[in-house]
């Protein structure tokens, strides 16, 4: 814990804090998105904005893997539970994430479904060798850090012939994420999302490493600064931040230089290149169709897809009306903004994916925060 | 003729095989081998006088405390856990520790318990004869007998090995009060020890997540602590075992009971550094992990030192301390002012804690 506790301590926090109060400039604002669920849940659940002046304003991303997750996806997953008896595993909060007809593969798994959390692919992987009978879907969710163990578990199974596993995959990319919110019009055209830069993110860049955010740095002169998900490596990077929008610098910081390189993980990047491919498009919650912004299995490991597998059609399923996920996720609205949260939407009922997980952006302000709405 | 029925030894019963032998269907039936099991395991370990009455039900003196007579507690709870077996302990001695301090927490002196079993069949004998064991074991450590009990027997793939439920009762002396209703602003919050090393234990032997952490299960009977905190005659307002859901959904129910906040202090709140690293890797806060021998109590300020001083004295409290103030909140919010300088809400759980993704 030594080297965790070094990064949770308040009395530095409160010398960081110092800090960026008497750097920010008088008469103006400062707006930074941090991209990550990470990031948000580390501002929550330490109370950091608590630490920050007025005048500097967190805007939360998009990069909460659970939350992107459209309906269509997690109805695929049930289906395959309910409907084909297939053991269905995936990685904890995804159980939560609400799907059609008023069910979660947590509810599937009420009905009867065999549905398993596990903590890694490498438990999928023996729940197929010890059900040699039975057909084992991995539901792979996730931005660049589940990745490499996805596809790491694909080519064991390959190795050891397990001809009963197979992936349903839904990896989705960061830098696709970032484009799209940088592309949008409520931040490249209306101005009504102002984005002076962002904290960008921690365990995805230890994969692809730093260079890819160098595009947006360069290309829409916003600054990036890559930080650890502890809360003193998110002051940091907003001090960092902060000072490079003073000297009217864009570039890419790395705050987190203890794990993550310019280059990243080059081994789990070829990894991910053996296996996997570019899907064509990706429906995301919130930022909708998104060009390139997935992976799919490569057709020379189709024998581990579960879409080709099982014949599964992606089914597009809008999100109830009043949810404001869509706006929440690009940073247009606030939970609080919302019709629905802390009324008929909270973490025990959650009507959209934000709720979900503490990542999301409503359910980390709903059991951390909302006391701030309220006094 | 007559020397082949001398080689019958009258009533003879082929003892229990408690190291092969499993449980089967006969064992729940009614007939002579449920009789068996009742007499060879539970009646030979958990033997005492009431429930060696043999009724249908046990005959127990009326209760009195301090030679008067008081008011009767009651308190039952079904232990389902997996592992039946832990480091630090068994579903058998966890389940007289529940009930135990169930009763005891009311400022009950807890005086019998009852035992029902759901047995699954095909479940080892030697397993069950453990268990039992070790529920006895904590009966007498906790001076608490099984009085009478029940013995079920379902089919395999019907149960999960063992199912124990306890009720418990104790008595009550006349004039004292204590309640999750009963905290008021300005009291304290203590606790008497560190948080989270039950669960943690428990979850380092799950059967997909085998990890080897040094810590051993806290379960233990309360009472004896409890009765040295009432002892003192402080001005104890509540007492309550955070069990499930851990110190934040104990304390969020107390807030909601009372009507009042609570304001916790992160930096004075006790958790192991193994339990805060296992927590860290597993995606888990310790708040919320559940804890069998420890107690939260909510008593005057004024009260605080004399209370603490005697958790320390005992020990089960020798690590006591105190975790946060009760405040005036009209929502009713548990609070947490962060070591790192902020502010958040502890609040209730919302389903079971689930590992974060990313």
């Amino acid at each position: 814990m030594k080297y965790i506790d070094e990064f949770r301590d308040g009395e530095l926090a409160k010398n960081l804090a110092l800090s960026i109060g008497a750097e920010v400039a008088a008469g103006r604002s400062y707006s930074f998105m941090e991209f990550c669920g990470g990031h948000t849940h580390a501002i929550s659940r330490y109370g950091l904005t608590d630490l920050l002046p007025p005048t500097v304003h967190m805007v939360h991303g998009p990069g909460c893997p659970v939350c992107v997750l459209p309906i269509g996806r997690v109805d695929m997953a049930i289906d395959l539970a309910l409907k084909q008896g297939v053991i269905l595993c995936t990685y904890g909060d995804t159980l939560r994430i609400p799907a059609s007809d008023g069910l979660s593969l947590m509810k599937a798994k009420a009905r009867g479904g065999d549905i398993r959390m596990v903590y890694s692919t490498l438990d999928a992987l023996q729940i197929a060798r010890d059900n040699p009978a039975r057909e084992v879907v991995f539901f792979a969710i996730g931005f660049e850090t589940t990745t490499p163990p996805t596809a790491v578990a694909i080519q064991q199974a390959q190795t050891e012939g397990l001809a009963n596993f197979s992936v349903i995959c839904c990896h989705v990319l960061t830098p696709s994420a970032i484009s799209n919110i940088l592309e949008s019009p409520e931040v490249r055209q209306w101005g009504t999302v102002p984005l002076d830069g962002f904290i960008g993110p921690a365990h995805v860049s230890t994969v692809i490493g730093s260079r890819p955010y160098e595009f947006f740095a360069e290309e829409y002169r916003k600054p990036v600064v890559i930080a650890g998900f502890e809360p003193l490596d998110v002051m940091q990077a907003i001090l960092m931040l902060v000072r490079q929008v003073n000297e009217d610098r864009a570039e890419v910081e790395n705050e987190f230089a203890r794990a993550v390189s310019r280059d990243g993980n080059v081994k789990a990047q070829d990894r991910v290149a053996e296996v996997f491919e570019l899907r064509r498009e990706f429906e995301w919650r919130g930022l909708s169709v998104v060009p390139y912004s997935a992976l799919r299995i490569r057709r020379k490991y189709a024998a581990f897809d579960a879409e080709r597998k099982f014949n599964l059609d992606y089914r597009s399923v809008p999100d109830n009306k009043a949810c404001e996920c869509g706006a929440i996720l690009r940073g247009v609205k606030k939970p609080q903004d919302c019709k629905l949260f802390g009324t008929v939407c909270t973490p025990e009922n959650p009507i959209g994916s934000c709720m979900v997980s503490s990542e999301g952006a409503c359910a980390a302000h709903y059991s951390y925060g909302r006391y701030k709405d309220m006094h | 003729m007559a020397e082949a029925q001398g080689k019958i030894r009258s009533g003879y019963v082929r003892p229990l095989d408690l190291k092969h032998g499993c449980v089967d269907l006969t064992h729940g039936s009614g007939g002579r081998s449920m009789v068996q099991l009742i007499s060879e395991l539970f009646a030979r370990h958990l033997g005492n006088e009431y429930l060696g009455q043999g009724n249908d039900g046990a005959v127990l003196p009326a209760p009195t405390i301090n030679g008067r007579a008081g008011r009767l507690v009651m308190s039952t709870d079904s232990h389902v856990v997996s592992p039946l077996f832990f480091p630090g302990g068994d579903i058998g001695c966890l389940s007289v520790h529940g009930t135990v301090n169930d009763v005891a927490v009311m400022g009950a002196t807890p005086l019998y318990l009852a035992a029902g079993f759901v047995l699954e069949e095909g479940f080892p004998l030697a397993d069950l004869a453990r268990i039992v064991e070790s529920m006895a074991h904590a009966a007498r450590e906790a001076g608490v007998p099984v009085v009478t009990g029940d013995t079920k027997v379902v089919e395999r793939g019907k149960g999960d090995g063992v199912f124990i439920t306890t009720t418990g009762v104790g008595v009550l002396p006349d004039g004292l009060e204590l309640g999750g209703s009963l905290a008021r602003p300005g009291d304290v919050i203590l606790v008497s020890g560190s948080l989270g090393d039950h669960g943690v234990a428990i979850m380092s032997k799950r059967e997909n997540l085998s990890f080897d952490a040094p810590i051993e299960s806290d379960t233990a009977a309360l009472n004896g602590l409890i009765a040295a905190m009432l002892a003192t005659g402080a001005g104890l307002r509540c007492l309550r075992d955070p069990t499930r859901g851990g110190l934040a959904a104990t304390l969020n129910e107390i807030a909601g009971q009372s009507g009042v906040g609570m304001m916790l202090y992160e930096k004075a709140i006790p958790v192991k550094p193994v339990v805060s690293a296992a927590c860290e890797f597993l995606g888990l806060d310790p708040l919320y992990v559940a804890n069998e021998g420890k107690l939260i109590a909510i008593c005057s300020a004024l009260d605080a030192e004399l209370v603490l001083n005697a958790m320390r004295a005992h020990p089960l409290g020798r690590e006591a301390c105190f975790i946060g103030d009760v405040i005036a909140d009209d929502h009713h919010f548990v609070q947490l002012t962060t070591a790192f300088g902020g502010r958040r809400i502890v609040d209730w759980l919302a389903g079971d804690q689930l590992p974060r993704i990313c």
